[in-house]
């Protein structure tokens, strides 16, 4: 076990760092231009982050801070995936944030402070550094949520979020203390030894704080029957913080659920197994069947991110190398997808006024035959249907499933997302078939075109150029089952 | 040890006597003070445990600080009490309920429980001849150094959220620009003029 000094947590000091000296840098400059060179600098930070975490993330894993922190591939591939959601989002909230007069550098402060906490989060390697690592990644979450200060939805969305992310947290550390209680120790690290062991049983009172702490972070993740929050937030809250929402925090969550459950209860697959699957199943059928009657694109988004939890789910619950490796190229390409679906939300306007029902997507090919195309992809791709990057992520997933003995949950899944594939093809139904009633705006920002011909090259071309996601994903899978 | 266990039961009485007039109290202040002085028994309960430094951050941090803060919010809102208690007793019987399968479970769950499972790693104990707070700062600045720097950034955090959310830009105001006060000389304040004897300027 090789241990290191700061090092490993390179990423994250630099954007906490950096994020210390914008503070100061947007406090000496006027608003306007001081928002936009601090999220110039925080977007440049961000890129730098994720080549830094490239190069430090090593092949065996680094323990840092007594080993409250890990780096290992899997959380150098999470972190990746994750840095790579946050300088996305934050590119395409540039426009967003001119056009609705928002622009204040806090803003992107918030996105780095937040991303540092998910970087963390990641590599998190105690139930301590969990927590605080969590609370650093939500508390900014709170405050994008209701940015858009002056409006009712918006206030209202942070304060709704911000009341039921203090009783999740408080439901995780519930969790914790229990698990501390009976088992004496709060390092992933111990636990996983003192299991690896051999028949141990996990005690009932760690047993208890398992499904506490399970419950702390299907809140976080948005899953069944922890989702109510989701759609009132994604709705209220101003779009460009949505799309941050459904891309960074939750592959971040994700990611943490896998290390939690892989990590220091690895033993215990028969015990937490139950209780992925019935939160997997719960969660496709509701993200399926939840967002036929949704008529507000954002909240259409919030109901189609619960149910690809599920699915990612699905990987988690075969509880094996192969299930890791379909949840990390499932969330992988999740990201792309859904990067891309909200760069052409934001795109849509008309008369500058932002476009938020679905109905608005209405005869969007005969304006713009190019966006509607790059929209009728990431359609297709959520759908999941072959031979686009959505398709592999379920597969994969899948797969593992079938592999590991749980046929009737694929077979579910699958049933499920054919379900889903409705409203998305309704959408390319819309786009394709219907009139518009009143012409959109004409531009496209640069950002949020450089976003879009990234996401829609990766969604497309990923069947002919798999190798870079998935020779890593592999890598970073087999980090967590030595 | 029976002065102890006497004083126990007091300390312990007068909290769980607070706590109720914390929630009947008509008078919101009121209940602000019972909390308080629940607050102060927890103390007292804490340092009959031997975690003295509990105790006192017990009573700066909650009587200090939050306390404080609830009373500034009780006394600055305008909050209509007894508007919030009509539903009370019409909820009365329900939540009592609640609150007795609870208590039933609860029962049962300790009846049946083996707590005495020893934990499986050994947890540290209070080393001996060390007073707590001691022991503590042992440990925050070395073993739990991470989390201890990760708290401070997530209170900046919450400082830029709060100006964020809350500090408005009012207008025009003038403000006093202390560089351009000291750089001003003579050139930029007197200016000679002739003025043309009986003509004025």
């Amino acid at each position: 076990m090789s241990t290191s000094y700061l090092f490993p947590a390179a990423p994250e000091l630099l954007l906490i760092l950096s994020g210390l000296v914008l503070l100061l840098v947007g406090s000496f400059k006027d608003h306007a231009a001081g928002a936009r060179l601090v999220s110039t600098l925080a977007l440049v930070t961000l890129a730098v982050a994720f080549f830094a975490t490239i190069i430090v993330t090593p092949g065996a894993a680094i323990y840092a801070f007594r080993e409250h922190f890990v780096l290992d591939a899997f959380a150098g591939f999470m972190k990746g995936v994750v840095f790579l959601g946050a300088l996305g989002t934050l590119l395409i909230a540039q426009p967003y944030l001119r056009q609705e007069k928002l622009e204040r550098f806090e803003y992107a402060l918030l996105v780095l402070f937040s991303t540092a906490g998910m970087g963390l989060l990641l590599s998190a390697n105690s139930f301590l550094a969990l927590y605080v690592a969590l609370e650093l990644m939500t508390l900014p979450l709170y405050v994008m949520a209701a940015f858009k200060r002056d409006t009712f939805k918006s206030t209202e969305a942070g304060l709704k979020y911000f009341v039921l992310g203090a009783l999740a947290s408080g439901m995780l550390l519930y969790g914790i203390s229990l698990v501390y209680g009976f088992t004496g120790t709060i390092s992933f690290t111990a636990l996983q030894d003192i299991y690896a062991a051999g028949d141990v049983r996990l005690p009932i009172g760690a047993l208890v704080g398992l499904v506490f702490i399970a419950a702390g972070l299907a809140f976080k993740l948005g899953a069944v029957p922890f989702h109510m929050w989701t759609p009132d937030v994604y709705e209220g809250a101003p779009t460009a913080v949505t799309a941050f929402f459904a891309a960074a925090p939750k592959i971040a969550a994700m990611g943490l659920t896998v290390r939690v459950f892989a990590e220091p209860f690895g033993a215990f697959v028969a015990d937490w197994q139950q209780i992925v699957i019935a939160v997997a199943v719960g969660s496709m059928a509701l993200g399926a069947f939840g967002a036929i009657g949704q008529t507000n694109i954002k909240r259409l988004m919030a109901y189609s991110g619960i149910g690809h939890v599920g699915y990612a789910l699905v990987g988690l619950a075969a509880g094996t190398e192969r299930g890791v490796y379909g949840v990390l190229v499932y969330m992988t390409l999740y990201l792309f997808m859904t990067v891309g679906t909200f760069a052409v939300i934001l795109t849509l306007r008309r008369r500058g006024q932002e476009l938020e029902r679905v109905q608005d997507f209405a005869g969007l090919s005969k304006e713009q035959p190019l966006l509607a195309l790059a929209a009728a992809i990431f359609m297709f791709s959520l759908a999941g249907i072959p031979p686009l990057a959505g398709f592999f992520g379920k597969l994969y997933v899948f797969l593992a499933a079938v592999d590991a003995g749980l046929i009737a949950l694929a077979v579910f899944g699958v049933l499920m997302s054919v379900v889903g594939a409705y409203y998305y093809l309704r959408i390319v139904k819309l786009m394709y078939f219907d009139a518009p009633p009143e012409p959109f705006d004409k531009t496209i920002e640069p950002e949020l075109q450089a976003v879009l011909v990234v996401t829609t090259a990766v969604t497309a071309l990923f069947i002919v150029f798999p190798g870079p996601i998935l020779g890593t994903a592999q890598v970073a899978a087999s980090a967590l089952f030595p | 040890m029976t002065v102890a266990l006497a004083v126990f039961y007091l300390l312990a009485g007068i909290t769980i006597a607070s706590g109720v007039m914390v929630i009947s109290a008509r008078n919101p202040v009121h209940s602000v003070l019972f909390m308080i002085l629940a607050f102060f028994n927890s103390a007292g309960l804490f340092v009959l445990a031997g975690a003295e430094f509990l105790a006192m951050v017990l009573i700066v941090v909650y009587v200090g600080a939050v306390a404080v803060l609830f009373l500034f919010v009780v006394m600055m809102l305008d909050i209509d009490v007894v508007a919030m208690r009509q539903g009370f007793m019409k909820y009365l019987p329900v939540g009592a309920l609640v609150g007795l399968v609870l208590l039933i479970e609860l029962f049962l769950v300790f009846g049946t429980l083996r707590i005495a499972d020893a934990p499986i790693a050994a947890s540290v104990p209070t080393p001996e001849g060390v007073t707590n707070t001691e022991a503590l700062g042992a440990v925050l600045y070395t073993e739990y150094f991470f989390a201890f720097q990760l708290a401070g950034i997530i209170l900046l955090v919450a400082i830029i959220g709060a100006i964020t959310l809350t500090l408005r830009d009012r207008g025009p105001i003038k403000r006093q620009n202390i560089s351009e006060q000291v750089h001003r000389d003579r050139t930029k304040s007197v200016r000679m003029r002739r003025v043309e004897p009986g003509r004025g300027l």
